[in-house]
């Protein structure tokens, strides 16, 4: 367990290093969250909903960025090593393959992290929107346990496309959906019905919501376990995904033809 | 003048085929039908949870604004890409005349943004059960077109910065984040604090996507003339000083041998 917890520490501080020092991941990972959420602020500034929904919709835009960082990242990463030349000597290591992925998706998800803090200051000294967090403690449980399962869900979408070269379109689009569906923006109630199953199952939808009861100082808990559940649940689907890949990768001998 | 024609056509097209011989269904998908539908989508929810505009105004907006997608990456690409693969060296050492050279590969990429567009208008307006009417479709096209052609322009001075730039994307990330704030795609105009309001009367698109609203809104092409015009003028100064800035780089480029060192 200190083996996997020491692994996992340590591939992740690496790819953040590496991450920080890119342009694309870091710089605009930062930058690129905050034109949508001054969008966003403009419009709720302009329009008739009030100051509760402006407040709820600051606390979504922050989160956010925390996708952003890592929807189009994650799902071309497998890509980016295979271009690298460095895919092969992941599979080979004697670690589980699952092991060194998450850690990658969740470097993606911490730079997303620090365009979330971006935002809330960026909401606060720009446009003046003040979040008054009824519960500090419990809302800085729910954003840790939210970035955890935005990488995770990172994760489960890379391993998922490591036989789409062009995955990075795929993380592309599935940008807006989530940031939608999930409610980050506008109430899961004002969605289509049919799509609230949809918003059941992604865990950026109960985190997010989490951190919104700790701010308004409302129960959360249930969301914040619901979170953490489909979190586990991504892991394990990721970790069988990732290793059923690798054998039939190294089976057909065509891992860096795919 | 047979030579220049022959280089825009043939040297568009040949780029636009390298562009996108990675742009495969698997990317054109994904990128230019699924996207710019949700984006309509989003800012129309986010507009309805908010309180202001009505589902038309987001649907317009977004989708004539999405066209600097293409528009800004591809052109941007131009450049980029070629670095990526190693080429751009000979193409700058290549006697061929700058200005087709670089207008022709903005042609297919006006083309593209213009389909992205209209594709955006109407699965938008399917699935946000937003009606153009019939009559309103041509002017609509036209409207877009223009808009198409401005935004290409401001590719070609991306496209430019781009020879002193490595990381183009982000660069093309940055102009279409500054156009979803500023053209008017989802906030009027008249609610921009002024300074705002003024620096978008200087950038393409914002006029086009008033036109179209004018347009889709029933309006007839004499009144929205001057809104075109505008748009189209944008359009030719941005392409104007993309060409400079593109002679001014590559010049300095040759002077300091540094076309690789970016």
């Amino acid at each position: 367990m200190t083996g996997v917890l020491r692994l996992v520490l340590i591939a992740w501080w690496f790819q953040l290093k590496i991450r920080s020092r890119s342009a694309f991941d870091g710089l605009l990972s930062m930058v690129y969250p905050l034109f949508f959420a001054t969008t966003i602020f403009l419009m709720y500034r302009a329009g008739s909903a009030g100051d509760t929904a402006l407040v709820s919709a600051a606390v979504g835009a922050s989160v956010m960025g925390v996708w952003s960082a890592t929807s189009t990242t994650a799902a071309s990463s497998l890509q980016q090593e295979r271009r690298q030349g460095t895919l092969e000597l992941l599979v080979a290591a004697p670690s589980r393959f699952s092991l060194i992925i998450f850690p990658l998706t969740l470097s993606m998800a911490t730079v997303g992290a620090y365009s979330l803090v971006a935002t809330l200051l960026w909401g606060r000294f720009v446009f003046g929107i003040h979040i008054a967090v009824a519960q500090p403690l419990t809302f800085a449980l729910a954003i840790f346990v939210t970035v955890i399962a935005i990488g995770m869900l990172g994760f489960l979408l890379a391993v998922s496309s490591v036989r789409y070269r062009s995955a990075w379109a795929l993380g592309n689009m599935l940008e807006m959906p989530v940031w939608l569906i999930c409610g980050f923006l506008v109430p899961l109630s004002v969605l289509p019905s049919w799509l609230h199953p949809v918003a059941w199952v992604l865990a950026p939808t109960w985190g997010l919501d989490a951190i919104r009861a700790a701010a308004e100082g409302r129960p959360g808990w249930t969301s914040l376990g619901l979170c953490v559940v489909l979190t586990v649940v991504y892991g394990l689907v990721g970790a069988l995904v990732s290793g059923w890949l690798v054998d039939s990768a190294r089976r057909d001998a065509k891992l860096a033809l795919t | 003048m047979k030579s220049s024609l022959r280089l825009f056509y043939l040297g568009g097209l040949t780029s636009y085929r390298a562009l996108f011989s990675w742009l495969t269904p698997w990317i054109l998908i994904p990128s230019f039908v699924v996207a710019p539908i949700v984006q309509a989508a989003l800012f129309s929810y986010v507009g309805r949870a908010a309180g202001v505009g009505s589902d038309s105004f987001f649907l317009i907006g977004n989708a004539v604004q999405y066209a600097s997608v293409p528009c800004l990456f591809a052109m941007g690409n131009t450049v980029s890409g070629e670095r990526f693969q190693g080429t751009l060296p000979l193409l700058l050492a290549s006697p061929a005349r700058r200005i087709p050279l670089f207008l022709g590969r903005s042609l297919p990429v006006i083309l593209n943004g213009f389909a992205v567009a209209m594709v955006a208008l109407f699965g938008g307006g399917l699935l946000l059960g937003v009606r153009v009417p019939w009559t309103a479709l041509a002017p609509l096209a036209f409207v877009v077109a223009i808009t198409s052609f401005s935004c290409a322009g401001l590719g070609v001075f991306t496209a430019a910065i781009a020879l002193r730039v490595r990381e183009s994307a982000v660069l093309s990330n940055l102009g279409y984040g500054v156009l979803l704030i500023f053209s008017g795609a989802n906030i009027p105009l008249y609610l921009l604090p002024s300074w705002m309001a003024t620096v978008a009367g200087w950038l393409p698109m914002t006029h086009g996507i008033a036109a179209a609203r004018l347009v889709a809104g029933g309006s007839g092409m004499a009144s929205i003339g001057g809104l075109l015009l505008q748009e189209a003028g944008l359009g030719l100064m941005y392409v104007l000083i993309g060409l400079v800035l593109l002679a001014y780089f590559e010049n300095e480029a040759r002077r300091l041998s540094t076309l690789d060192a970016f």
